[in-house]
């Protein structure tokens, strides 16, 4: 392997002449105070459990302890003696419910197929879930739910509901479940797939893009000069958001069905809780008060239906908050992947061919299965596009473990992963430099590639000419802030520890094209502040805050005269919801539409005060001037008059907004690591994150957004794992079993965004939120062969790992002939 | 049975369920500012002050609390009796000023754990700072800006301002 210093042939790219300049903007690019900042740090009432409803009861489920099995029969009758228990739900035909009935309501809830993913749509997730199944597919699945006057009350009476069993095989492993003869986990007749769902071979959905034919792949690995190749086992991951998920349901004075809860899809949720509940959608209303952070996976509907159902039935109102232990196992998982690729590449370094082959366990339901899936394709391939062939084929798996589901990244971490490890295979086969392979590789301003029109979200894609790709910028910012030419190679050694740097490049997008709508409404007050709504959904990431400051600067008002209320699906208008990275972009046009649209009118009623043509007026600074700046009326003015004086109105706007365009943000990530030879232990020692996310419209906070990222993705790469005993069971569902970084584990981040300004954005934004959780697998794999030539194709990448490799590797050396770093 | 102690400054005799622990006793009673994130001591999401030091509301048996001082977020913030506007202490100011609160779930208990440090030793290192909010879990910073936060509240807190009035004067950090 060479470890030539690199010396890139071309001068840094000059600073593009952007039309944004943070000097002439007064609330967009600017650090302003977080809207919601005080009120949370300050600890007011702001979360779905922060309030406590007279005659709330509290449901708990009854979880199989079996990974596979079918329900014959439910005795609840000692569980309805219990105290204070006051509603149990059981499943509908053929399992026999045997029920007393005393002062509790027993219901066996109707049998209606549904996906839990809160997507758009039709949702492109298979319909394998029903509220209460006759089949369990998973340890922790659940089997009934007690509703009670308190947890504890409710909690003693799942113990006493007995279960009878007939026990099914289970199979845990992602290959064998599609072997002919392995246990079928979804015979339901009522089963309706997705794309290439093959049931009785535990294939929840499967695609195939052969971009531009066969003949042609197959042709682009002949030409190719070298062929690499590597399989990737990637495990299960949780988002573990600190608050776990929680609902609270009650009846209003309309006897309509009221649900705050943890959610990111506000409409999503009503929509699939009104299918499940079989109530029209005009009866629920869903809030999202503030959230304790969702990452993805609380965009699923598990909890919502659960109380609905009961305050339904009782008339009372119901929480659910799920245990730690339930978030694990109940709520959704990261989708552990086999990947496989094949890359050929041209002697100059040139990639000429891709092939990508992924099965995705989706646990035992396919929630997300088919986009999960796609986007591992559509999120990596299009990064290395001047390729003369790419495969993607993609299968998802149904076993009998935790379900997988929406997880920032999405698909996309897991592919980035295995093609970034195996680009540096690469760079080191052809004697090239790590970075200087993907500057040679990666896409440009004014590219595309067949990717973007081939794979969309479950379906075909949209085709797309990028305007913004800064990621030459954050490869050169990156090598130099971690110094890689004077340590890229050099292995510095203080006795049994060795040092390595390492990179990866990658790419997102921003909202899926031509699916994902978001939608604003503003409203003038008459001290001149607006109310804005907005259906998007702040997870705590600062959309609010973000929406405030683009209404503001359009309106040219200070960013905390926009109030903003968002997600109450009786008062704010549609949003697809938190995901996919699409908020500031999606979102953040609809409410620059509408204060836009808000400014005109705020003209035109001014233009009636001072008999003037709207054109011969401008808004400067909270109010309306003339052009030659002798006459002006003040925001309060404008409406106080429109209000309450002459042809009086409100002055209001609305604005939508969809995209056929999703701009990747992209990102390149730079990693010093410290092995020690003798233990495997590895130190992460420095992380420098460049992302050109186009326009920062809150710089600190999109820092964060990278930061939190990286932070998330180093435990993905260097602890966090699911244990399961040999029936299914996860061993470990607890933060102190389960390892998520601390603040003693977190190496100094650097985050640098790179100028940066994409023409379809808000004010020049693209998204920040999930790419950079993709890089801190990769980049340290590639550190570790830096450091002490070995090659990790797993993660979690443990001292137990590094340790093996460094044997194997040892001994291999020895056999060859050559010092080993370590003995075997 | 009764529990007699001061919280945040006053004192209280409460009515507690024997057995039950504080994050419950305090969630019961309305007081919603100590967030609960796992009920296993894992987290230090629901962290309180109990005589000053730092301890995770889950893991403490409200009975224990006899004769003892309780510190809660409630207590930390005061409010302008004109505006009703919060009136944050030194560390939540500039929580927010650092951007260190993105979900914000976290931070009540990372606030407490932070002035329990900064009570203790006024000039704390980044390794110093490091330690005391180890058993502050947050999935959503990076705890980057949240080491921000600390050291620059720390440096307000030496220049002797704990409590940054941002309306009026005269409202103190407790309620």
């Amino acid at each position: 392997m060479s470890h030539d210093t690199f010396r890139p042939e071309f001068p840094p790219e000059k600073a593009e002449p952007v039309t944004l300049d943070p000097k002439t903007f007064s609330q967009v690019a600017q650090n302003v105070r977080k809207v919601d900042g005080p009120g949370l740090a300050a600890g007011r009432p702001a979360y779905v459990d922060d309030i406590m409803l007279p005659h709330m009861l509290y449901a708990k489920i009854l979880a199989s302890p079996h990974a596979h099995a079918r329900v014959l029969s439910i005795d609840v009758s000692a569980a309805e003696a219990m105290p204070g228990v006051r509603c149990i739900l059981v499943p509908p035909d053929p399992v026999k419910v045997t029920t007393r009935q005393e002062n509790v309501i027993t219901w066996r809830v109707p049998r209606v197929t549904h996906t839990t993913a809160g997507q758009g749509y039709p949702e492109p997730s298979p319909y394998d879930s029903v509220l209460l199944d006759c089949k369990v597919r998973l340890v922790g699945d659940k089997v009934a739910i007690v509703a009670a006057e308190s947890e504890r009350e409710a909690i003693e009476a799942t113990r006493k509901i007995k279960v009878e069993y007939e026990v099914l095989e289970p199979v845990f492993d992602a290959e064998a479940t599609m072997e002919p003869g392995a246990p079928v986990i979804h015979d339901q007749a009522d089963f309706n797939g997705v794309l290439g769902s093959n049931p009785n071979r535990n294939i929840a959905c499967e695609m195939l893009a052969e971009l531009p034919d066969a003949q042609t792949i197959e042709e682009a690995f002949k030409e190719s000069d070298v062929v690499i190749e590597g399989r990737f086992d990637l495990g299960y991951a949780q988002h573990c958001a600190i608050e776990p998920h929680a609902s609270i349901s009650w009846l209003d004075e309309n006897h309509r069905l009221v649900i705050r809860t943890t959610t990111q899809v506000p409409w999503h949720a009503r929509r699939i809780t009104a299918r499940v509940l079989q109530i029209p959608e005009r009866r629920i209303r869903i809030i999202k008060p503030r959230i304790g952070g969702g990452f993805g996976s609380k965009q699923e509907v598990i909890l919502e239906y659960i109380v609905g159902a009961v305050t339904l039935r009782t008339g009372r109102p119901c929480r659910f908050v799920m245990t730690r232990s339930e978030v694990f196992v109940f709520s959704r998982t990261r989708h552990p992947f086999i990947v496989k690729y094949r890359i050929g590449a041209k002697k100059d370094g040139m990639i000429h061919a891709i092939d990508m082959d992924a099965i995705q366990n989706t646990g035992a339901y396919g929630s997300h299965a088919l986009t999960v899936l796609s986007c591992a394709g559509s999120k990596s391939l299009p990064l290395y596009n001047k390729t003369k062939g790419v495969r993607f084929h993609g299968r998802s798996v149904y076993t009998n473990l935790p379900i997988g589901g929406a997880y920032r990244g999405y698909g996309g971490t897991q592919a980035a992963f295995a093609i970034e490890v195996l680009m540096d295979r690469l760079a080191g086969v052809l004697g090239m430099d790590p970075c200087a392979i993907r500057l040679k590789n990666h896409i440009r301003e004014g590219e595309t590639s067949p990717v973007f029109a081939a794979l969309g979200e479950g379906k075909e894609g949209t085709a797309q000419t990028l305007r913004s790709v800064k990621l030459e910028a954050c490869i050169m910012t990156g090598m130099e802030k971690i110094d890689w030419n004077g340590k890229r190679g050099k292995r510095f050694r203080d006795g049994s520890k060795v040092r390595g740097v390492g990179m990866c490049a990658l790419m997102q997008g921003s909202g899926i094209p031509d699916i994902d709508m978001g939608s604003a409404f503003i409203k003038m007050n008459e001290d001149g502040s607006f109310n804005l709504l907005v259906g998007a959904t702040d997870l705590g990431t600062g959309s609010d805050t973000v929406f405030a400051q683009i209404a503001s600067e359009v309106l040219t008002i200070p960013h905390d005269r926009v109030i903003v209320t968002s997600s109450d699906t009786d008062v704010t208008p549609f949003d697809v919801g938190a995901y996919a990275s699409s908020t500031t972009y999606i979102t953040g046009n609809a409410v620059k539409r509408a204060a836009t649209r808000m400014k005109d009118e705020i003209v035109n009623i001014a233009a009636e005060m001072l008999t003037v043509d709207p054109q011969d007026l401008e808004v400067k600074a909270g109010s309306v001037v003339t052009l030659d700046g002798k006459r002006k009326v003040s925001f309060p003015q404008i409406c106080l008059r429109a209000l309450y004086s002459q042809n009086q109105r409100q002055p209001m706007a609305h604005g939508s907004n969809f995209s056929s365009e999703s701009p990747p943000p992209f990102a390149a990530h730079f990693v010093e690591i410290e092995v020690d030879l003798e233990t495997g232990f590895l130190k992460v020692l420095k992380y420098v994150a460049c992302c050109d996310c186009g326009t920062a419209i809150h710089p600190k906070l999109a820092e964060g957004q990278v930061e939190g990222a990286v932070a998330n993705g180093i435990s993905y790469a260097l602890t966090e794992q699911y244990a399961f005993d040999e029936g299914g069971r996860m061993l470990n569902g607890s933060f102190s079993d389960f390892k998520i970084c601390s603040t003693r584990d977190i190496p100094p981040i650097e985050s640098w965004l790179a100028p940066s300004y994409e023409p379809t954005g808000p004010f020049g934004a693209k998204s920040v939120s999930e790419i950079n959780i993709n890089g801190a697998a990769p980049a340290i794999a590639n550190a570790l062969r830096d450091a002490c030539g070995i090659e990790l194709r797993s993660i979690p990448f443990t001292p137990e790992r590094i340790l093996a490799e460094l044997k194997k590797k040892a001994a291999e050396k020895e056999s060859s002939g050559t010092r080993p770093l370590v003995k075997a | 049975m009764k529990v007699s102690f001061t919280f945040n400054d006053t004192p209280v005799a409460w009515d507690i369920h024997p057995g039950e622990v504080l994050i419950e006793t305090l969630r019961r009673l309305g007081w919603y500012g100590t967030k609960r994130g796992c009920n296993t001591g894992d987290c230090g999401t629901c962290t309180v002050r109990i005589d000053g030091t730092a301890v995770n509301a889950c893991q403490v048996f409200t009975a224990s609390l006899d004769g003892q001082s309780l510190q809660t977020i409630e207590g930390l913030a005061g409010r302008d009796v004109s505006t009703g506007q919060a009136v944050l202490h030194a560390v939540q100011e500039n929580f927010v000023r650092s951007a260190a609160v993105q979900c914000g779930f976290c931070i009540p208990g990372m606030v407490m754990s932070s002035v329990a440090l900064l009570n203790e030793n006024p000039s704390p290192t980044d390794a110093d700072i490091r330690r005391a909010l180890d058993g502050n879990l947050c999935s959503c910073t990076g705890y980057v800006k949240i080491f921000d936060a600390v050291r620059a509240a720390a440096e307000e807190m030496r220049g002797g301002n704990a409590c940054i009035a941002r309306a009026s004067e005269g409202a103190g950090a407790s309620r």
